[in-house]
């Protein structure tokens, strides 16, 4: 069989993090009842008028810049215009030839090493209302109506549904690093439709290209792409057409389905929006935010594994979500040099166990970079036990406090003097005569149950090395 | 009692020295129309009660030592423009029962002003349209001859404040929609340049060009509306953050010295030799008065009727998209599926020459048509204001007539639509540009209609053309 090649594209729809919608100052919130978070703006009354919100712009452009694209100093809107139910004015007020971000781009990791996938450009638009499908009538919740969106639009640089999804997974994390979007899929935060076309290896021209819309998640996407590349291969290699059209995923029946051919699109009568001024920006305001960008993931990686001498497997985990990294490098500064690794150690098994089964993230949990630090201190210094320090980690990172005043208030220092030490194993020989004698005989083992017996009976405070060398020490008298 | 002719100036002295209250004030107004609008069709709705109550409010605001120009005056406004709680139909079955839910910006003002409501003037539908033939509900008249059209779309309002009935009003202009009809009937009428009056809460015609602006009895009330409502509006991102002078200070100052310039274009042979006639005389006077005449050419003034028809028309297509049913406004009864409410709805509510504008914009902007279109009306609209650049530079404001004609008689011009937007040629090139203008009359013809005069100036140059209103109206005594 012929080889084939894949091309997708993706025009990545992100919701702005902004307080209120991108052209009124209704705020945004989600789950609201129905129609109660509008205005005469949003609902598209006679006489209202869109006011840019000037904040959208500022997350725009750190989007734009975090992305390597050129943040153009003029820009305008235009309206989109079509007729349904969900846009008020029955049109959409978006930037169609002159975006605010040109060019740009995501590396993404692939099985053949890193990806360039270039990005053509970033626009600005408001979001539609939602539609709710009841038994015999549809109702239209304008809550969401102007919600302030950026679209990004990928080259066609994607050759799988595996890149796709890397692609988007990079576009999400810098998103969310950059605090331009919470990219909450379950909110609709973040949705994506797709562009996807094949054609023999070696033939210079893309295939017929067919768009796929509706679809919610990450999973949604690559399952539709391979259901569409399925049917596109099948298609040609029956010796078949393929038609450019625009296609619906059903998540349901798991296929996608046709909506409208070319022939049939929409005629959207792009024409520049009159109410809204050109979005003019100086050299000195772009500077200004750029000062402001967070630094990106994958170069926070790389430094944090050099600073803190992390293994690559550590800080990628504690890049991969920002109030992570924030924390660890707040807790790993606390430290002394050199207690980086441990400090992950306990962050990637302890810390995020608690925050798994709790639900919470790491920036509303009681517990601060500066307990965690003192809790690793602790150990390291020898004042407590590795035991002792992970039964007292629930607590304070559900009630907070200082794990040093902790210990100090319920004597939970390690127990580590010698005299003390020799005489629990005095004792727990005299009472495991048979144990020793086993040890003796050859069972090797039985030193284990030996110190375990002394750890229980110092209730746990006994310093674990000290008393492992006192009975090897002990051991080796007896022999 | 307290004339129906006062002006507005002279309204707010005597309520100053308590002449009369505003209850009075506001009374005489409503007796008025009461009386006189059977005949005129001025208003579409008047709020007796409303108005009565704004009124005694305003009275015991007076009382308690408040002051202002427009405490307790009551005013007339356009229908498309909302004041909360009030009707606000456009002239349309579209709106029929529809109430605003919140002030425009201009309104705002006015109330914080203190001024009353007291009614809703007719318009052609939507503001389209030249006659107030065209509104869905009954056709103005002229108050001087009431077989003749009132002008539009703000003939309403002309209507009510030539006709005694208003002591001020508000209309807006997209392509000569205050001053046509201000000349028609014979009242002054300012469109504001664009940005210098908020369009926040008035039913957008066609965006890059709508204004709201003053129809009254004097230049001098112009001046004293205008003050109240230019400014910069948060609403309104088209709005210019310029500092608004002080326009009846403006007033003084005559036309000596003055540059009027005479546009060359706007001197046509189609022209009724009255108007033509009219306005040379007030040239004539200006220039025994010392103003500098100065002959020029604004060389592409013959394409700007053909850019304003197709800019207008595609702004409007969009503009009027909303109105479909759904969330306001007349619903289809029994539609089939969503597009069909869209369909029937639409096709129920609007009336010809809002269908007739909405198809011929829907059809500019289709693919492969934009440009040769809209694209190339731009780039009239761009020679257009160069022309305009480049006269004032050598005058301060430019006389012209506001209409070939005077007002016509009901019925005339409503067959011929191509007909009726020619009769707009000195008017949208102002609107295409941007720049103000005032309309204000010159004299009258044999037969005791009045005719207007149009006087541009530059944008923001509203100091100027009142300035030189003022002077036609007391020295030249037109």
């Amino acid at each position: 069989m012929t080889p084939y090649l894949v091309t997708i594209g993706l025009e990545t729809h992100v919701q702005l993090k902004t307080a209120t919608k991108m052209f009124c100052g209704c705020s945004l919130t989600f789950g609201e009842e129905p129609n109660t978070t509008v205005c005469p703006v949003c609902m598209g009354y006679p006489g209202a008028l869109p006011v840019l919100n000037r904040e959208a712009v500022r997350l725009t452009v750190i989007s734009g810049l975090m992305l390597g694209c050129e943040i153009s100093r003029h820009s305008i809107f235009d309206r989109k215009n079509y007729f349904y139910p969900d846009m008020s004015k029955d049109y959409q007020i978006t930037q169609n030839t002159y975006p605010l971000c040109l060019g740009g781009g995501v590396t993404i990791e692939t099985p053949e090493g890193p990806k360039r996938i270039r990005i053509h450009h970033i626009h600005m638009e408001e979001d539609a209302a939602k539609i709710n499908h009841y038994a015999r009538f549809s109702g239209v919740d304008f809550n969401r109506c102007g919600t302030p969106l950026i679209e990004i639009v990928s080259e066609p640089d994607l050759a799988s549904p595996d890149e796709a999804m890397a692609y988007l997974h990079a576009l999400k994390q810098i998103l969310v690093y950059a605090g331009v979007s919470d990219c909450n899929l379950e909110e609709g935060n973040m949705r994506s439709d797709v562009n996807i076309s094949v054609r023999p290896a070696g033939q210079e021209q893309l295939g017929t290209k067919v768009e796929i819309k509706n679809m919610n998640t990450f999973k949604g996407i690559h399952a539709a792409l391979e259901y569409e590349i399925a049917r596109q291969l099948a298609v040609v290699r029956g010796g078949g057409m393929l038609v450019q059209e625009t296609r619906r995923w059903d998540p349901e029946l798991g296929e996608t389905q046709s909506m409208r051919s070319k022939e049939n699109a929409l005629d959207y009568r792009y024409f520049p929006e009159p109410d809204l001024v050109p979005v003019e920006l100086s050299e000195a305001q772009i500077e200004s935010w750029r000062t402001q960008l967070p630094e990106a993931p994958a170069v926070r990686r790389t430094r944090m594994m050099a600073e803190y001498g992390i293994p690559e497997y550590d800080a990628g985990v504690l890049a991969d979500v920002k109030e992570n990294a924030d924390f660890f490098e707040a807790a790993a500064r606390a430290c002394k040099p050199g207690l980086g690794k441990t400090v992950s150690n306990w962050f990637m098994t302890e810390v995020m166990r608690l925050l798994s089964e709790s639900g919470m993230g790491v920036d509303v949990c009681a517990l601060t970079p500066a307990a965690l630090a003192e809790l690793v201190t602790l150990v390291d210094e020898g004042v407590i036990n590795g035991p002792t320090a992970k039964e007292l980690l629930p607590e304070v990172f559900a009630k907070g406090g200082s794990p040093r005043t902790i210990v100090d208030e319920r004597g939970l220092a390690q127990v580590s003097d010698v005299a003390v030490l020799e005489a629990f194993i005095a004792q727990v020989f005299a009472e495991n005569v048979k144990t020793v004698a086993d040890f003796h005989a050859g069972k090797k083992a039985a030193a284990g149950f030996l110190v375990g017996q002394v750890m229980k009976l110092s209730k746990g405070k006994a310093d674990p090395k000290q008393v492992g060398r006192l009975v090897a020490e002990r051991l080796a008298e007896g022999q | 009692m307290v004339g129906k002719e006062l002006t507005l100036c002279a309204a707010a002295e005597g309520l100053r020295q308590k002449a009369f209250s505003s209850v009075e004030l506001t009374q005489s107004v409503l007796d008025a129309i009461r009386e006189r609008d059977g005949a005129l069709n001025a208003y579409l709705s008047v709020d007796e009660t409303g108005a009565l109550q704004q009124a005694a409010a305003a009275d015991a605001a007076r009382a308690a030592g408040c002051d202002g120009d427009l405490l307790g005056i009551p005013l007339a406004l356009k229908d498309a423009i909302n004041v909360a709680g009030q009707p606000c139909s456009c002239a349309s079955k579209m709106l029929v029962d529809m109430i605003a839910p919140y002030d425009a910006t201009v309104s705002a003002r006015l109330r914080e002003a203190g001024a009353v409501f007291a009614g809703r003037t007719n318009m052609d539908e939507f503001a389209m349209g030249a006659s107030t033939e065209g509104s869905a509900f009954k056709i103005t008249r002229n108050p001087h001859d009431h077989a003749r059209v009132s002008g539009g779309s703000s003939g309403g309002s002309a209507a009510a404040v030539a006709g005694g009935m208003a002591i001020a009003a508000l209309g807006t202009d997209t392509g000569g929609s205050i001053r046509q009809p201000a000349a028609f009937c014979g009242c002054v009428g300012l469109k504001p340049s664009y940005g210098r009056v908020s369009r926040y809460g008035i039913a957008a015609c066609a965006s890059s060009m709508d204004q709201a602006g003053p129809m009254t009895r004097t230049v001098e009330d112009a001046a004293l509306l205008l003050q109240v409502l230019a400014g910069v509006d948060p609403h309104d991102g088209t709005t210019l953050d310029a500092p608004v002078p002080d326009y009846r200070a403006a007033l003084r100052g005559g036309v000596a010295g003055m540059r009027i310039g005479l546009p060359r274009e706007y001197d046509t042979d189609d022209t009724d030799p009255e108007v033509t006639a009219c306005v040379r005389r007030t040239v004539d006077a200006c220039a025994v008065a010392g103003a500098e005449i100065v002959e020029l050419s604004l060389p592409h003034t013959k394409y700007a009727v053909a850019a304003y028809t197709i800019l207008a028309a595609a702004e409007a297509s969009a503009n009027l998209a909303r109105f479909d049913g759904v969330r306001y406004g007349r619903r289809a009864a029994k539609p089939e599926s969503v597009f069909d409410l869209y369909a029937q709805s639409r096709a129920e509510g609007f009336g010809p020459e809002v269908k007739r504008r909405i198809i011929l914009g829907t059809y500019v902007l289709g693919s492969g048509r934009y440009d040769v279109y809209y694209g190339r009306a731009q780039r009239v609209r761009t020679l257009i204001r160069r022309d305009f650049d480049e006269a004032f530079k050598r005058c301060d404001v430019l006389f012209t007539p506001v209409v070939p004609t005077v007002a016509y008689k009901i019925g005339k011009a409503c067959d011929d639509p191509l007909k009726m937007y020619q009769s707009e040629m000195f008017t949208v090139p102002a609107s295409l540009a941007g720049i103000c203008g005032l309309s204000m009359p010159c004299g009258r013809t044999a037969s005791g209609l009045p005719v207007g005069l149009q006087i541009l100036g530059p944008a923001l140059g509203e100091c100027a053309v009142l300035r030189a209103g003022q002077a036609v109206e007391e020295e030249v005594g037109a």
